[in-house]
């Protein structure tokens, strides 16, 4: 029931490799079958999180960035590691939702990527221990994996 | 998965025409025209060839839209596809933003 098929990728901590990253990521959930618009959340989250490392974890150092996807029938399991310093506490978290009231001038240009990762996804943690891993999930359709789940469980018995 | 900006000036508005992917990587290239653009003229920033944008492209035009205020300039954003314009609902952006979804080419 709950098999898990593992795709392991390193990249270079570089902005030019988030896209990449995204389409990995892209790919896997696509075969999976998610919608259209999950796809899409799945892109952004991965690619916030992809960009905190690249952004925040070696400085103008070389690094890398670790990319593990868990394939689970109910869910897709991605892990975002970096060996680079912990996350940057003096980094400015935008409070969000925004509201009518909010002061523009209060506003921070970066700092939401965290706040979309919570919004899209169905589960977060991150861990801190030595630099950052983020393990986000989301949940597959609990319909379409109802229906493939019985299609796999009368095929052996024939 | 580059991104593409044309530049356009009609009366006395500066029509910006964003195609591609706005990201980490991307992002600082249209901070680069947007943000000075912002500071002299009145701009209008065409979204509706943008086919994946994340908080890096949230924080360029809340960065606009600060220097924007300052210098008593606007900024549109116009042709918001769905899901971009559910990233500036998400966060709230909507509210402080002006944004006009579905809006074709340069028609206002």
């Amino acid at each position: 029931m709950s098999n898990i098929e593992q795709t392991v990728m390193t990249f270079p901590a570089k902005p030019e490799y988030v896209g990449v990253v995204r389409l990995v990521v892209s790919g896997i959930a696509n075969r999976m079958g998610y919608t259209y618009d999950e796809i899409e959340d799945i892109k952004i989250a991965v690619s916030e999180a992809c960009g905190n490392a690249v952004q925040h974890a070696y400085d103008d150092q070389e690094g890398e960035v670790k990319l593990t996807c868990g394939v689970y029938t109910d869910r897709l399991e991605m892990t975002i590691e970096d060996s680079g310093k912990t996350f940057a506490d003096d980094v400015k978290r935008q409070a969000a939702p925004v509201e009518e009231t909010t002061e523009i001038e209060s506003l921070h240009e970066g700092g939401l990527g965290l706040f979309l990762i919570e919004a899209l996804m169905d589960d977060v943690s991150i861990n801190k221990d030595s630099g950052v891993k983020v393990t986000m999930t989301k949940l597959l359709n609990r319909d379409e994996v109802d229906q493939s789940a019985s299609k796999i469980s009368t095929t052996p018995s024939q | 998965m580059d991104l593409a900006i044309r530049e356009q000036v009609i009366g006395d508005q500066l029509h910006l025409y964003v195609s591609g992917e706005v990201d980490t990587y991307t992002a600082p290239k249209l901070k680069e025209v947007l943000h000075p653009a912002i500071t002299e003229q009145n701009v209008v920033v065409h979204l509706d060839e943008v086919d994946y944008m994340d908080s890096t492209g949230l924080g360029v035009f809340v960065g606009a839209l600060k220097i924007a205020t300052r210098n008593e300039k606007e900024l549109s954003l116009v042709g918001v596809t769905d899901r971009v314009n559910r990233l500036f609902e998400l966060t709230g952006l909507h509210k402080l933003l002006s944004i006009n979804t579905n809006v074709r080419g340069g028609t206002q």
